[in-house]
């Protein structure tokens, strides 16, 4: 009987101890893969910055063009502004900060849409060196962005798949490891920009 | 009765272990598959003759031995609903143009014009390279001068003959044929494993000098060594191994395959 005992005790023990370094080492795993989701948090950020840097040059060359519709261009400038206000703490990926965040970014992106479209009635701008180099940036810098939204989403649900799953979640909960939220489809950005002549 | 508590509690280990280190398997999608053996040029759409793929290739090949980057040119007949450069650039992260680390890859994609379809091609430049091939470089020097008017030709060798030599003149002192070293994961071992195997250690230490008292048989001593054992092990296996590099050695005109290179939407696309 004695032998029992002290078999379930030494079992207990182990199995304590076990489940003590499997919580460190799933705590930290937690840690590295919540520095992964800020990581490709920052390289978010970085192209949309490059997009927000190559506006100035843009409204430059394209102010040069005297009749060029001012309107179109001043809510480039606005938005701009808008969108370089809100900035996203890292460590609170939370749904509504991400939704401010691409509400700003998606003005932007609206703004530059219209105006691409207009810059189509003036074929001295499209034969501008100058103006076909920014116009090459620019697009790269959206397929960036693009591509640097599906790895932050992709990053951000493995995170969150982790930290969700049992038994994980009962050292998320334990060490207050929260949920990210992701980047949606923004509204009608299935639609194709509306041409109008 | 006890046997029973043995068998459950090695149970429990077991299916505790296993939930572990299952790993989440990755999404199926609907991209062309890696050539196997591996290869640079991939005409899937016929755009080639058998000369002018093995010229490209073999141009293709000796580039990426002296310098490592890996050129690539993927001809397709439809992009199955993708944007030209999002096809592009997932289909590159998926093969891995390019070495890993490095990111020194480069895939030339191609929709041949079709009956009702425009033509579509987008150059999808490697995080590694978007400093000697700006997205500007890319759509001027590539699309613009030779790309596009080649192929609006239906002349889709001499586009893609001409864009690869510029591409290799661009690409050229970047990098070199270095050997590439291996990021071996190291096993991460935090000061809770050791301390957890010195406690266990220092138990069943004590549990074997008690033993002698208590007259155990030495099978208990067994089962120690194999909980401690599991545990070790436990500890052992977190390294994640995901490594593309490795890629067999084939001999013959085959390049040894693609690197695990990771793009980040860099380069051009156009249409015509």
């Amino acid at each position: 009987m004695k032998r029992t005992g002290l078999i379930v005790l030494i079992v207990i023990v182990v199995l304590l101890f076990w489940g003590f370094q499997w919580g460190v080492s799933t705590g930290n795993q937690m840690v590295t893969m919540d520095e992964g989701v800020a990581a490709s948090w920052s390289q978010v950020e970085n192209v949309y910055q490059r997009r927000s840097d190559l506006i100035p040059n843009l409204v430059n060359t394209v102010k040069g063009y005297a009749d060029f519709e001012k309107s179109t261009l001043t809510a480039v400038i606005e938005a701009r502004a808008k969108a370089t206000q809100v900035t996203v703490d890292p460590t609170k990926l939370t749904p509504a900060s991400m939704q401010q965040f691409q509400e700003a970014q998606g003005g932007l992106s609206s703004a530059l849409g219209r105006l691409m479209v207009v810059m189509e009635k003036y074929p001295d701008l499209k034969a501008n060196e100058g103006f076909l180099n920014l116009q090459a940036q620019l697009e790269g810098t959206e397929n960036r962005i693009t591509v640097e939204r599906q790895k932050f989403n992709e990053v951000a649900r493995s995170y969150n798949t982790y930290i969700r799953q049992f038994p994980q979640l009962i050292i998320a909960s334990m060490r207050n490891f929260e949920k990210k939220a992701y980047f949606e489809a923004e509204k009608g950005a299935d639609k194709a920009p509306k041409v109008q002549f | 009765m006890r046997k029973i508590t043995f068998t459950k509690y090695s149970a429990l280990l077991i299916i505790l272990s296993v939930m572990l280190f299952v790993q989440n398997a990755r999404g199926e999608n609907e991209f062309p598959v890696r050539p196997e053996p591996p290869m640079l040029v991939n005409d899937f759409a016929g755009l080639l003759s058998a000369d002018q793929k093995a010229s490209l290739e073999n141009k293709l090949v000796g580039f990426y031995q002296r310098t490592s980057t890996q050129i690539a040119i993927v001809t397709i007949k439809t992009l199955s609903g993708y944007d030209k450069a999002d096809f592009a650039i997932k289909l590159s992260e998926q093969w891995g143009i390019g070495q890993k680390g490095k990111n020194n890859g480069i895939l030339i994609l191609v929709k041949p014009k079709m009956a009702n379809e425009r033509g579509e091609v987008f150059v999808a430049v490697g995080y590694g390279l978007e400093a000697v091939v700006p997205d500007a470089v890319a759509r001027q020097a590539l699309l613009g001068a030779e790309l596009i008017p080649a192929f609006k030709q239906n002349d889709y060798f001499t586009g893609l003959d001409r864009s690869t030599d510029v591409l290799i003149s661009l690409t050229a002192g970047e990098f070199t044929a270095d050997q590439y070293v291996k990021s071996v994961h190291k096993r991460k071992s935090g000061p809770g494993g050791f301390l957890v195997i010195m406690i266990v250690l220092a138990i069943i230490f004590m549990f074997q000098r008690r033993r002698n008292a208590y007259g155990i048989s030495s099978g208990q001593g067994f089962l120690g060594t194999l909980l401690l054992m599991d545990l070790l092990g436990g500890g052992r296996s977190n390294g994640s191994w995901n490594d593309f590099s490795g890629g067999g050695s084939s001999g013959g005109d085959s390049f040894g395959g693609f690197g695990g290179g990771s793009f980040g939407g860099g380069g051009a696309g156009g249409s015509w």
